[in-house]
C-alpha cells in the first residue's frame, strides 16, 4: 500500500478493474499476523506445501525447492501445519 | 418539422409497458410473474415464443434470479427488461443495490403493490419505497399511456453514458396496471429514430478482460460510493433533457414534476402516481368555487429534485404531501420525510401535514380528495397545523 490512493474522479465506474491482472499490485503480506519460516536443511522437496497454499505464495524452484512469497503470504499456517518433516514454524510478524 | 407515425390501440397499463419493451427491441427479458405486473411477463413470453420479438426470455425460478440474470446480462452489453411488484421486489432487495453499484442500466416497470401481511395484491406505494435508497431512478405514471411513454423514456436515461443507472418506471397496481386505454402508440419502424440500440461502455468482452464487483475495502469502497452519488444527482440534467426529447417527438409534454393550479395557488396536495390525475379534478372543481388550490404530482422521484420542488411549493401557505404507505416509527410517510428535508433550510416555506391514504388498493375518493384540501384551506387560514399526520379512507 505504498502507491498513492486514487480519489473518486480517478478511478473507473462501478469499482470496476479494467487492467487484467492487477491482483499483482494488491499485496496481501501486511494482512499477516503470523510469519511461515522456512528452514531449508530440513526440506525434503515433498512439495506439499506448494500444493496446499491457497494463496498461492508458495514458489516453486527448477530444482522442486521452494520459498514463501512474503507479499502475498497472509499467514494462514497451512504449509507449516501440512510440512511432514516440520520444516515450516509460525512465528509471530516481526518477531522472527 | 416530420411527423411521426402514429396509431391508437387498445392496451392496459401492463400490456403497454410489454408493448414499449417490445419497441425499445430489448434482447434479455429476465423475470418472474407477480401480480399485478403478471402480464407484462407473459405478454413479453408471447412476443418472443411468436417471433415477434427476437430476445433471450429468461424464465427464472424467483426474482432474486431475475435480478441476478439481468445484472449479468445488462453487464454483458445487452439492452435487459424486467419487472415485478411487491414481494417480488422485496425478494431482489440485495440485487437491487448490486444493479446500481455496478451501474447496470436495467429497465424495470414495477406494479406498485402492498406488502404483506396481511397479504394483499392491490396498490400501495411500499415497494417504490422501499427501492428509494437503492440508486435506482424511479420514474412514477399516472396512466396507461405514461406508462408506455415512461418506459421507452427509461431505456433512453439509463442507458446514456453519463447515467448508467438502473431505472424504474412506476405504474399503480391495478389502477394503471389494469386499466384499459385508448393509448397513441409509435409504429414500429418510429421507435429507433427515439431509441437507438444502446451503446454499452465497459462491455464484458473475453478479449479486453474486466473486472465487475471486485472487493473494495477501507481503502476504496468510500470512493466508489461518492462517485455513485455523483453519478445519480448527475442523472437530473439527463432525464430533463430525455424527457424534452421525448415531448418534441412523441407531442406530449413530459416534466419532471407536474404542476396544477401552482401559479396563484394558496394550499396544494402533493402526490405521486394515479392519485395525481383524481386531484386535479376535485382541484378544478374547487377552482370554480374560487378556492386557490394546486397540485403537484412527481413523475421523477429518484433522484428527487429538490431545488425545482422548492421553487414550486415555497410560496404555498399550506401543503399536504399523501403518502400511499406508511414508514413505522419514522416522523411521517417516505414523501412527507423528503419534502420536509427539501424544504428545512427554505427562509420562505409552506407549512406541511402528511395524509396517509389508499393503502391495499383502498379507493381514494373525490370526496376523500377535497375533505384534504379543505383541511389545507382551513390550517392556511389559521396560520397552522393541527393534525400532521391524517390518515384518510379509513374507519376510525
Amino acid at each position: 500500500m505504498s502507491k498513492k490512493l486514487k480519489n473518486w474522479k480517478e478511478i473507473p465506474i462501478a469499482g470496476l478493474i479494467t487492467e487484467p491482472a492487477s491482483s499483482w499490485n494488491y499485496k496481501t503480506g501486511n494482512w499477516r499476523a503470523l510469519k511461515p519460516i522456512l528452514d531449508q536443511s530440513k526440506c525434503i522437496k515433498c512439495l506439499l506445501c506448494w500444493v496446499y497454499c491457497p494463496e498461492p505464495a508458495v514458489r516453486r524452484h527448477e530444482d522442486n525447492s521452494v520459498e514463501i512469497d512474503y507479499d502475498f503470504c497472509k499467514g494462514c499456517g497451512i504449509c507449516a501445519s501440512e510440512c511432514p518433516v516440520k520444516a515450516i514454524t509460525m512465528v509471530p510478524e516481526g518477531g522472527e | 418539422m416530420k411527423v411521426v407515425k402514429m396509431k391508437r390501440i387498445g392496451l392496459t397499463g401492463d400490456s403497454a409497458v410489454a408493448f414499449a419493451a417490445k419497441q425499445a427491441n430489448v434482447d434479455v427479458i429476465s423475470a418472474y410473474p407477480i401480480t399485478p405486473q403478471t402480464i407484462i411477463v407473459e405478454v413479453l413470453s408471447e412476443f418472443v415464443h411468436n417471433g415477434e420479438l427476437d430476445a433471450a426470455f429468461i424464465p427464472v425460478e424467483s426474482e432474486h434470479s431475475a435480478l441476478s440474470a439481468a445484472v449479468g446480462a445488462s453487464l454483458a452489453g445487452a439492452r435487459v427488461f424486467t419487472a415485478t411488484a411487491s414481494q417480488g421486489l422485496a425478494l431482489m432487495y440485495e440485487i437491487l443495490y448490486i444493479a446500481a453499484s455496478l451501474r447496470a442500466p436495467i429497465v424495470m416497470a414495477l406494479g406498485n403493490r402492498a406488502f404483506s401481511a396481511p397479504i394483499n395484491i392491490h396498490c400501495s406505494h411500499d415497494d417504490a419505497y422501499a427501492a428509494r435508497d437503492t440508486g435506482w431512478i424511479q420514474l412514477f405514471s399516472e396512466n396507461p399511456q405514461e406508462a408506455y411513454d415512461l418506459t421507452l423514456q427509461a431505456f433512453k436515461i439509463a442507458e446514456d453514458k453519463r447515467v448508467l443507472l438502473p431505472t424504474i418506471v412506476n405504474l399503480d397496481g391495478f389502477i394503471v396496471t389494469h386499466c384499459f386505454e385508448g393509448l397513441d402508440v409509435f409504429e414500429d419502424d418510429e421507435v429507433p429514430n427515439f431509441l437507438p440500440p444502446r451503446e454499452p461502455v465497459y462491455q464484458i468482452d473475453p478479449d479486453n478482460p474486466i473486472t465487475y464487483g471486485p472487493l473494495a475495502f477501507f481503502d476504496y469502497y468510500m470512493e466508489i460510493k461518492r462517485q455513485q452519488a455523483e453519478a445519480i444527482k448527475n442523472s437530473y440534467p439527463v432525464i430533463k433533457e430525455v424527457l424534452n426529447e421525448f415531448s418534441k417527438f412523441s407531442g406530449r409534454t413530459y416534466t419532471p414534476i407536474k404542476t396544477y393550479g401552482m401559479e396563484d395557488a394558496e394550499v396544494a396536495i402533493v402526490v405521486l402516481g394515479s392519485t395525481a390525475g383524481t386531484a386535479r379534478y376535485v382541484a378544478k372543481e374547487l377552482r370554480k368555487e374560487g378556492k386557490k388550490v394546486g397540485v403537484v404530482s412527481l413523475v421523477v422521484y429518484r433522484p428527487f429534485p429538490v431545488d425545482e420542488l422548492v421553487d414550486i411549493l415555497k410560496s404555498v401557505k399550506v401543503a399536504a404531501v399523501l403518502d400511499r404507505s406508511y414508514s413505522f416509527g419514522s416522523p411521517g410517510g417516505q414523501l412527507y420525510m423528503d419534502i420536509s428535508a427539501a424544504l428545512y433550510n427554505e427562509s420562505e416555506r409552506p407549512l406541511l401535514f402528511n395524509v396517509i391514504y389508499g393503502l391495499g388498493g383502498r379507493d381514494m375518493t373525490i370526496s376523500n380528495l377535497k375533505s384534504i384540501f379543505e383541511k389545507a384551506l382551513e390550517y392556511a387560514e389559521k396560520g397552522k397545523i393541527e393534525k400532521k399526520e391524517l390518515w384518510v379512507g379509513v374507519r376510525e
